[in-house]
């Protein structure tokens, strides 16, 4: 598997670490219980199309979106998870 | 037929014509009393031990492919019961007891060999450890010894104990560990359940689990529905997907585990033995290839096959911790999709629909567990409630709390 990565170009896979479903969206503080069970412990697991974090910890050290499929390995797309401010604009 | 030394000596008299199938290839029938999802080991084991210990015969195995495709031949056949936590303990002791008898049991040659298993560490801080772990096993009547480097250089002589990054400093020995062959496991299950009335399916994939009013009615197949009173799930890496269709959420993800296995060679590893300083562990066949794995990939997959990257990372703990295998070169290699739950532990019981129950986040130890799996998942099915044995391994205990996470990795499926 390779990804493309945004920044790096083309990359092995081993210079990334999978880091698991990127759509994972925190429950407000006050949510129950279970709204955080879920945000925990469930998965959707899927057989196919996959929307997941890798860190570019060989690299640029990006945090990326990939689109990738669980079955075919198929890498689609990856962006960044959080943009990186250009130089100067960071507070 | 009954295998035994008689039964060889007759067919080798009278040219081998007498051997018949070990079991039936059936077609399911329109209703059973329980269904069983997954054709694997611990599917087969639940319909034997159904037959056997609760008397229910009246019982059909869905198998999407045939007997044998899936994990209980894909892995590296290694069976112990060296485990910390309560649940664990008392459930792979279990397990491994079963082991003990299986071959009388289901008449059936497994090779199960007690050759035992050594695990080795590398640090003052590991050996506390291994210590703590090899006094709850003796707390719970289990076989374990604390070993030296002299002991480790005579059980494993290949050892490079003096590696100058990780040097050995002792094992923790279990000598009733072994590995038992998995595909007859596979076989033997399957002819044992056969053999008490229970209908194996193969190539009949399960698309859907009806459920009506909270209760489970049946299951769609590829060969039509198929009415049950009970359904049980033991679909290992597409447990997810098998759930899901009763409308489920499970804490699990699967991920594919790489295995290998070597050239046939003469006797060089005695035992299994197994790396501390990082996630590698070996055995000799009896054939003679070295079986040999490590970590998972790390990434989400259902493709049965991994990346390079771990390739070489085995091949790595291989050359370090024994130099020698070097000169080896390896035959060929797979990979399985190993269901791997949030605390590293199985979950083996009841779920929120009547008649639905669960066997499933075996993580990658479920080859040991075949047995006891199936023993514990039968008496849940027929009973209704889970046995003392299993009781720990409880689907709500994620929402509950009382997690068994043996390694203490959080709740990140791909660390355990």
């Amino acid at each position: 598997m390779r990804i493309r990565c945004p920044y790096c170009g083309e990359r092995s896979v081993d210079e990334f670490v999978a880091m698991g479903p990127a759509d994972l969206a925190r429950p407000a503080a006050d949510a129950p219980d279970e709204a955080f069970f879920a945000y925990v412990y469930e998965r959707e697991n899927p057989r196919g199309a996959h929307r997941e974090l890798y860190y570019h910890a060989y690299g640029c050290h990006a945090w990326l979106a990939v689109s990738r499929d669980t079955l075919l390995h198929e890498v689609r797309t990856a962006e960044p998870m959080m943009p990186i401010e250009a130089e100067g604009e960071t507070p | 037929m009954r295998f035994s030394a008689l039964a060889l000596v007759w067919e080798a008299l009278n040219g081998n014509k007498g051997w018949r199938p070990q079991w039936r290839d059936a077609s399911p029938k329109d209703a059973y009393d329980v269904v069983i999802v997954g054709g694997g080991g611990h599917g087969l084991a639940t319909a034997h031990y159904l037959a056997k210990v609760h008397g229910i015969t009246n019982v059909a195995v869905l198998e999407k492919g045939y007997v044998g495709s899936g994990n209980v031949g894909r892995n590296t056949t290694i069976i112990r019961s060296n485990y910390l936590l309560p649940p664990n303990t008392a459930f792979y002791e279990w397990s491994l007891k079963l082991w003990e008898g299986l071959e009388q049991d289901i008449n059936y040659n497994a090779m199960v060999s007690q050759r035992g298993v050594l695990n080795l560490f590398h640090s003052d801080a590991q050996r506390d450890a291994f210590a703590r772990r090899g006094n709850a096993m003796r707390l719970h009547g289990i076989d374990a010894e604390l070993i030296d480097r002299d002991g480790v250089r005579r059980l494993a002589p290949l050892v490079d104990l003096d590696n100058a990054r990780f040097p050995v400093k002792g094992g923790l020995f279990q000598p009733r560990g072994g590995t038992v062959r998995h595909d007859a496991v596979a076989w033997g299950f399957a002819r044992a359940a056969d053999s008490r009335g229970v209908d194996i399916c193969q190539n009949c994939e399960v698309t859907g689990i009806r459920v009506e009013q909270g209760r489970v009615t049946g299951v769609e197949t590829t060969k039509g529905f198929v009415r049950a009173k009970k359904v049980g799930l033991a679909a290992a890496g597409n447990s997810s997907r098998v759930a899901a269709m009763a409308g489920l959420r499970l804490p699990i993800e699967s991920h594919v585990l790489q295995a290998f296995v070597s050239e046939g060679i003469k006797p060089l590893v005695d035992t299994v033995v197994t790396f501390g300083a990082g996630h590698f562990y070996v055995s000799q066949s009896d054939k003679g290839g070295l079986v040999f794995g490590g970590d998972i990939d790390g990434y989400n997959s259902y493709a049965q096959r991994g990346g390079l990257g771990l390739v070489e990372n085995v091949m790595e703990e291989a050359v370090a911790m024994m130099p020698a295998l070097g000169r080896l070169r390896v035959l060929r290699n797979w990979g399985g999709i190993m269901d791997m739950s949030m605390d590293g532990s199985p979950i083996i019981g009841t779920t929120p629909i009547d008649g639905l129950f669960l066997n499933a986040g075996w993580c990658y130890g479920g080859f040991k567990a075949t047995p006891a799996s199936g023993w514990c998942f039968a008496h849940t099915i027929a009973t209704g409630a889970p046995h003392a044995l299993n009781a720990g391994f409880r689907l709500d205990r994620f929402a509950t709390g009382a997690l068994i996470d043996e390694k203490g990795a959080g709740a990140n499926p791909a660390h355990h």
